[in-house]
Parts: structure tokens; sequence; C-alpha cells
């Protein structure tokens, strides 16, 4: 059942990322170009997702385990460190250079856009040099 | 600064579904979705692989579920420039491994459980994105 349950997950969130244009590049630079010519509209994709994810997170994480798995996996590290900082301030330089994100760098394979899948192939060498790093 | 192309209602729509898929993924498998840790650890580490690959097709899937439901058409606009896309990519990929979330598992699932180290590493990521237009914008 898990497994069906992280496909149809995908899957949702996926349609998520189009109907909300996250998916375009475009979109997410007019999001980060407050300066200019700015589109507060991926602003609402926060809001939409936080009004749900936030009071189902609190009210579920008292249950003793999820339905369909025997514990919650909750993340425990709460260590503001550099890797947190300096991590964020790299992927917020790339993400401000493409308006690519990896959710939405995932989802738009789909359209076998040759930038988009340049773009993931470096992702994922990004991804093995930071693990080999560790 | 103008207000340009604002589109609230499909944003908000579309962040409801994000939201969903996060809540849904929680109650049922007991995970808080973070994509870049999901595609990273179907690199790097065995557990929970098929689980993690499923979540990534799914994702290629929702653009052809909304094609074949809507019947409409997916127009994106991205840069053309293969040395940009790569060091993009390589920063994307290295720099949401080193501080373990993206914008979902820190700006959507680390802020639904109120964690200090999520918002930090949100706030980051956006003032540097909007920083990295403001400066691309002069050249």
């Amino acid at each position: 059942m898990n497994k069906v349950v992280s496909l149809a997950c995908g899957i949702i969130f996926g349609i998520g990322l189009v109907i909300s244009e996250m998916i375009n590049p475009e979109k997410v630079l007019g999001f980060l170009n407050i300066f200019r010519d700015w589109d507060p509209s991926l602003a609402f994709v926060m809001i939409g997702a936080l009004i749900i994810s936030t009071p189902v997170f609190h009210l579920f994480k008292k249950n003793d385990k999820p339905l369909f798995s025997s514990s919650f996996s909750i993340p425990t590290n709460k260590e503001i460190d550099k890797k947190l900082i300096i991590g964020s301030t790299l992927f917020g330089a790339g993400w401000g250079l493409i308006g690519l994100c990896p959710g939405p760098a995932i989802t738009s394979l789909a359209l076998l856009n040759i930038s988009s899948i340049i773009f993931v192939l470096s992702m994922f060498t990004g991804f093995y040099i930071a693990s080999k790093l560790n | 600064m103008n207000i340009v192309n604002f589109t609230p209602l499909s944003a908000l729509s579309g962040g409801l579904l994000i939201g969903f898929s996060v809540a849904l993924f929680f109650i049922l498998n007991g995970r808080m979705i973070g994509i870049s840790g999901i595609a990273s650890s179907v690199l790097v580490t065995k557990d929970k692989r098929v689980d993690n690959f499923l979540f990534l097709f799914g994702l290629i899937l929702g653009p052809i579920f909304y094609n074949l439901i809507s019947g409409k058409e997916i127009i994106i606009s991205i840069s053309n420039s293969v040395i940009l896309l790569i060091i993009a990519g390589v920063l994307v990929g290295f720099g949401t491994k080193l501080s373990s979330g993206c914008t979902s598992g820190h700006g959507i699932s680390g802020i639904s459980r109120f964690s200090i180290r999520s918002i930090i590493a949100t706030i980051t990521f956006m003032i540097i994105g909007i920083l990295t237009v403001l400066v691309k914008g002069f050249l």
C-alpha cells in the first residue's frame, strides 16, 4: 500500500506544480523579481500548501503510527549550522539563475524539454558530489 | 516595483493540491515530503528506494495526467544556455543536499512543523534567489 501512496502522492504533487505554474521557470523568476516587475503568485502556492499541511501535521503526529507504516519518520535535526546556511545560499543562487528547484525540475521532465533534462542531470551530479563530501 | 502576471487563484489551487499531497503522505506513509531528499536518496541509499522512485515517477506522470484530464497544453519558458543550466543544476543539487532540503522539504514540510531550521533555510534561499535575479538583471 505504501508504494501506491507514494505514486499517488507524486502524481497529486506534480499536478499541483503544473496548475500553480511553479513548473514554469519564467513564473518562478517573476516571483523572485521583486525589485522590478513582480509576480507575487507563487506566495499563494506556499499559503495554499501550508494551510493544509500544517494542521494535518500537528493533528496526526500525536497518533501512534501512520496508517500504512510502523512509525512516523520526522526530521530531528535542529542545528542551525554552516551546512544549513551555505547549502541554502548555494541553492538560492541556482534557483535564481534558472528558476527551477528540485520538484518542478523533475516534474518538467514529462515535457521532454532538453533544458530541463540538462538541469536535472546536473542537479543529480550536485547531489552526488555533496553526498561524497559528507 | 510593478505587479505583473498575477494569478492568485491558480497558484492557490495548485498550492492546495501540493499541501494535500504532503498531508496524505504523512498520514498514510508517515513521512514529510522533501523532494531533494527523496531524489538524492534514490541516488545514494537503498533505504525506501522503491517508494522514493515511485514518488518521483508520479511527479513526472503529473503533467501527463493534467494534460489528459484538462486537454490543455503545458507551456514553460526556460533558459537554453547550457553553461547556465549546468551551473544552476549543480548548485541546486549540491546546495539542497548540503542543507538537507529545498522548497518542499524546508519551505513546506519544515515550516508546517514550525522548524526554526527550516524557516531560516527558507528565508536564506528566498533572499539569495531574489538577489541573484536582481544581479542578473544588471548583466
